[in-house]
């Protein structure tokens, strides 16, 4: 991975009428990067990957690849190729016709065509299904065609608009690896979109994360789900316990917030905060430990009463109340592999939570 | 003993026979029949006072390929149809991506615009044509209010085109209609990014992908305007002869009358129609490929 930067976009805005679908976004994207743009639907995501093909233009702003300034530029002139969501292969023609598309329009000598696009196919392991219409493919193998009719321009970058939707469970997990495992072979930066925060979190280099237009965070999977920087993307990336609280002061590394209710929660901020500010304490719930209550309690522990134990394989689901209104989600791994779940946590029972500041995060609107 | 499948197979065959006897007993009498009396008289002999002689003969056939007459109005009414179908394709493919590409809100009451002619008779629409392109009518009195002055638009060749193109216009939008909107134009997005240029996209992919849309409307189109009398008669003034002129006045109005030669015109269309129609489809279907 080179530091050169494929993708720029500049204070880019698109509107649809009154609607703001693209907010002022600011974004590189590196050369060879597997790069993510999560969100929810409607976050203009979509957009903003329309707007980097050609396919809409923005409102303000300029998008430049590999430094040239792209304006009014075409689509079909645009050094970049798309994977549908739908697909969108061409039904009339077969399979080696729908690769062939790009490299006729480009006047590759016919040989050379021939050439590529069995290159193409092999790479998505799909020789010997050339001359089948899209129709009698299967929703994984169509999604193929459609890598191997982008990828076969070898174009500067790809982009993939959602294209693991339609697939079922099982075939989306296969395909992830798949696709992350191709990047890596062919080298071209690819820009996904996706509302699969899970998806995004097992291929991405970098994540973009959006909401409603906006471009809240951009970093590696770690960065975004260890310290993501607002309520929203720690809501959204996984599960999370949220406490709201107003700021009263600092402690070493650690900035103290406490709730309506008296409680004391220490974190880290991702940017200094001043004394009253209303804030949102967070931590994941696989963060927070559970001990047995031994009559005082520890640095950074509360006390509570096991509410609901949930078993759910890999590991066990609790949710304890610390007082009338609260409730904290703990995650307990299930390491060891006993069906005896009687000495296991049981509801009722009296318990201390233990939120570790080094893992918990204050976290600013 | 016949078993329960036997049994049942022969109900079944009852009951298609049933349902399709109506339709087979009225195509027999009122399609099959009258066109095998079409054939038989195209090669009967006319007697002097325009009645049916059944004696044999191929002059009739003869007759229209040897009179200039007859060979011109097959040409005149081929020439005329191919034009008429190419503008109604030339203005109904736009008119059609149009309607399909209107907010769905839209789309009904723009189809309705296309269907509330049909609503008036087809005669008193081509009535009112006259009033638009008659010497003092609607068009004249414009271009002779801007200082172009007035021209001869009734009763012209010109004239007989632009009232077949506006009758027929609707056969050709509705099946387009339908073929468009089922095209899903992400895939004119796909190729543009492969590299298509718009030209290219819709040569490659939607023209392809529209073509059976194209070929319902212009079989629907062709096929009326090469038999059509009436447009011709009051728009073009009867001036020329096409063929649908001639097979009219043969069998009811020629001195005498000749119902042998009309039938072996009226044969001869249908020949010329199916012939025209099979290069058609193979031309089209190749362009499928």
């Amino acid at each position: 991975m080179s530091d050169s930067i494929a993708i720029e976009l500049r204070d880019v805005v698109k509107r649809f009428g009154d609607v703001v679908a693209v907010d002022h976004v600011n974004l590189q994207i590196r050369d060879g990067e597997f790069f993510s743009m999560l969100g929810p639907s409607g976050c203009g995501k979509t957009s903003t990957l329309r707007m980097i093909a050609g396919f809409e233009l923005p409102t303000a702003g300029s998008i430049l690849i590999h430094g040239r300034e792209m304006g009014l530029t075409p689509p079909h002139l645009r050094p970049v190729n798309t994977v549908f969501q739908s697909y969108a292969l061409f039904p009339h023609m077969t399979v080696a016709q729908n690769v062939a598309f790009g490299l006729e329009m480009r006047k590759v000598p016919k040989a050379e065509i021939a050439r590529q696009v069995k290159e193409a196919l092999e790479l998505v392991r799909l020789s010997g299904l050339e001359e089948r219409r899209p129709r009698q493919l299967s929703g994984g193998q169509q999604q193929r065609v459609a890598l191997a009719r982008a990828l076969v321009n070898h174009p500067e970058v790809l982009l993939l608009d959602e294209p693991l939707g339609a697939l079922d469970q099982k075939l989306r997990k296969e395909m992830q690896l798949e696709l992350k495992s191709l990047q890596a072979r062919v080298g071209i930066t690819f820009v996904f979109v996706t509302h699969d925060q899970e998806e995004a979190l097992t291929m991405s280099d970098r994540i973009a994360v959006m909401n409603k237009g906006k471009l809240l965070q951009v970093g590696t999977p770690t960065e975004i789900y260890e310290r993501p920087n607002c309520r929203f993307v720690a809501d959204f990336i996984g599960e999370t316990n949220f406490i709201d609280g107003v700021v009263i002061g600092r402690d070493g590394n650690y900035t103290v917030l406490e709730t309506p209710e008296g409680l004391r929660f220490r974190g880290l901020a991702t940017r200094p905060l001043s004394d009253g500010t209303q804030v949102t304490y967070s931590i994941r719930p696989e963060k927070v430990r559970l001990l047995a209550p031994n009559g005082e309690l520890p640095p950074n522990g509360l006390a509570g009463t096991v509410m609901t134990v949930n078993y759910i394989g890999s590991d066990t689901r609790i949710t304890v109340r610390i007082n009338d209104r609260r409730t904290i989600d703990i995650w307990e791994q299930n390491t060891r592999s006993t069906l005896d779940r009687d000495e296991y946590w049981q509801p009722g029972e009296a318990a201390v939570i233990v939120c570790p500041p080094d893992n918990a995060l204050v976290l600013s609107e | 003993m016949a078993t329960i499948q036997q049994q049942q197979q022969r109900r079944d065959r009852i009951r298609l026979a049933l349902l399709l006897t109506p339709g087979l007993l009225w195509l027999l009498l009122f399609f099959a029949l009258p066109l095998v009396i079409i054939f038989v008289y195209s090669f009967m002999t006319n007697d002097a006072l325009g009645r049916v002689v059944y004696e044999p003969t191929l002059n009739n056939y003869i007759t229209i390929f040897t009179q200039s007459l007859y060979v011109n109005a097959y040409w005149r009414s081929i020439w005329t149809s191919v034009l008429t179908t190419v503008i109604c394709l030339l203005i109904g493919y736009p008119l059609a991506v149009f309607i399909a590409r209107s907010p769905q809100q839209w789309r009904m009451p723009l189809l309705m615009l296309i269907l509330i002619p049909f609503w008036t008779n087809f005669l008193v629409r081509i009535y009112a044509w006259q009033i638009i392109l008659a010497n003092n009518g609607i068009i004249n009195g414009f271009l002779e209010m801007i200082g172009v002055g007035r021209l001869t638009l009734l009763n012209t060749e010109g004239a007989t085109l632009v009232g077949l193109i506006y009758g027929e216009l609707p056969f050709m939008v509705l099946p387009l209609y339908a073929a468009i909107d089922r095209f899903d134009f992400t895939l004119m997005e796909a190729a543009a990014d492969l590299g298509a240029n718009k030209v290219q996209a819709f040569l490659r992919i939607m023209l392809p992908m529209t073509m059976p849309g194209i070929v319902a409307g212009s079989v629907l189109v062709f096929i009326p305007t090469l038999g059509q009398f009436v447009v011709s008669e009051l728009l073009g003034g009867a001036k020329v002869d096409y063929l649908g002129n001639l097979i009219q006045r043969l069998f009811l109005r020629a001195n005498p009358i000749n119902w042998p030669l009309g039938s072996a015109m009226a044969v001869l269309m249908m020949l010329v129609l199916l012939v025209l129609i099979m290069m058609y489809f193979r031309v089209t279907s190749e362009e499928e490929r």
